[in-house]
């Protein structure tokens, strides 16, 4: 990475792998299991965070010397709020149809704890740049995660991918279905999510030793 | 800069209020002609939509509707009558797809209160529809739609939305696999109203038996579907003395 010194990119390289949001600090894990029964709204809620989490933590940043300890917590929620309020106004006004696409999220990004936990564990105390850095790092942690379990269910429980049947038809008895494969309902409910994140987390524990904990 | 003082937290808590509220305030009232404004077509094109005037392809894609530069003229083309029902009054009213279905299902509660009932008269190729606007609740949050009927009160069309059901399985009601399946459904059994149920496990899945007044539901979203039987069942409900007076 040319632009970014070594310390920058470690910033959005880290949250990718070694120190995942999802996976290693288990953040965001109740909008991961909400929201993956499609890769689309995996995707769509992927993009959402990294605005809210790259603009949010800038401005937390540069309001990190100003901000009364006793209060902070309420003040970062009401940052995010304003901005996801903000946001969805303004796509409502301009660009009604993805505004209908986003609305649903809204709720969940404002409650996302991926998003307070670096507003308290960062931004409160790094400078905007990396405070950027660090928002875009996690928020694509997070959005890997998002999709790889995305895929996985959709995949899975519906046989089809960003709404395409791939696998062929299920009523028609097409393709993979005419083999007698059938799609497995049990992956659209939410605790095959957890299972899912859990399977990726053995696989990223028995890849890299230094991930598991002493005890 | 002592940020620990009492006295300086509560005047930050004070003019962050001050701040974020008129801020909010501001871009809330600055953007609010452009969002009625787009609601209304909305409203305008989820109408249509439902007689299925829309620009959806032959095979089961996505949801197209007439775009917005062109849905005030087609509204005004194909929708021959708008009426509004209050009692047995009936009225005619060009606005009346403008009606708050949520404000008069307040307003509703009240004894001396009559509700008013909007109903959209369409026409295409020769064929009359009757549009009706229902609302109701889901898992999380409202829902809404139209169903379009023909004078035998079988289904020709409907759209379904929703404020805030799941991604992937509640809000797949809004998706055409699920309200394709209504078109064609009878609401009647015979002479008895009975609704279309959204039935979990029927042997039906091709939704072949149009008679059978069931489609079959949307896997994991069982509340969702049941919300949109109900809100069927609860609204149509509504506008059947109007629907028995046509006959005679």
């Amino acid at each position: 990475m040319g632009i970014l010194s070594k310390k920058d990119s470690k910033l959005i390289l880290d949250p990718l792998a070694d120190n995942n949001p999802i996976t290693i600090q288990v953040l965001g894990i109740c909008s991961a299991l909400a929201i993956t029964a499609e890769l689309k709204a995996s995707i769509v809620m992927t993009i959402s965070v990294l605005f809210v989490l790259g603009v949010g933590n800038v401005v937390v940043s540069l309001m990190r010397n100003i901000i009364p300890p006793k209060i902070r917590i309420i003040v970062q929620l009401v940052v995010v709020a304003a901005l996801v309020i903000i946001v969805d106004q303004v796509l409502k006004a301009f660009a009604y149809e993805l505004s209908k696409t986003l609305s649903v999220f809204v709720g969940l990004i404002i409650t996302n704890c991926i998003i307070m936990g670096r507003f308290e564990a960062f931004a409160l105390g790094n400078g905007p740049w990396k405070s950027f850095l660090d928002g875009i790092g996690n928020a694509l942690g997070y959005g890997v995660i998002l999709i790889i379990v995305g895929f996985f269910r959709e995949l899975l429980g519906s046989g089809t991918l960003l709404g395409i049947q791939v696998l062929g038809d299920p009523i028609a008895k097409t393709g993979l279905y005419a083999l007698g494969y059938e799609n497995n309902g049990f992956m659209l409910l939410s605790p095959m999510a957890l299972i899912t994140v859990g399977i990726i987390i053995w696989v990223q524990r028995s890849r890299n030793k230094t991930l598991i904990e002493e005890n | 800069m002592n940020t620990e003082k009492n006295s300086y937290t509560v005047l930050f808590a004070i003019g962050m209020v001050a701040v974020v509220g008129s801020l909010l305030a501001f871009v809330a009232g600055s953007l609010k002609p452009n969002i009625e404004e787009n609601e209304r077509l909305e409203k305008q094109q989820n109408i249509l939509y439902a007689m299925g005037i829309n620009e959806n392809g032959e095979d089961a894609g996505g949801v197209n509707f007439i775009s917005t530069d062109k849905v005030s003229d087609e509204f005004s083309k194909f929708i021959k009558q708008q009426l509004v029902i209050q009692g047995d009054d009936v009225t005619e009213d060009d606005q009346a797809y403008l009606i708050d279905i949520k404000k008069e299902e307040a307003l509703a509660k009240a004894d001396d209160y009559e509700r008013r009932l909007p109903l959209f008269i369409g026409e295409k190729d020769g064929s009359t529809f009757y549009i009706v606007p229902m609302r109701g609740k889901g898992l999380w949050d409202a829902i809404w739609g139209y169903i379009a009927l023909n004078d035998e009160m079988v289904v020709q069309g409907a759209y379904f939305d929703h404020a805030g059901e799941t991604p992937g399985l509640g809000a797949n009601i809004k998706e055409r696999f699920f309200m394709d399946d209504f078109i064609g459904e009878h609401v009647y059994d015979g002479t008895a109203f009975k609704g279309i149920e959204v039935a979990k496990g029927n042997a039906d899945p091709l939704n072949k038996d149009k008679t059978d007044n069931e489609v079959d539901a949307i896997a994991g979203a069982t509340i969702t579907g049941n919300g949109v039987a109900a809100m069927i069942k609860k609204d149509l409900r509504m506008y059947l003395p109007y629907f028995n007076s046509l006959k005679k």
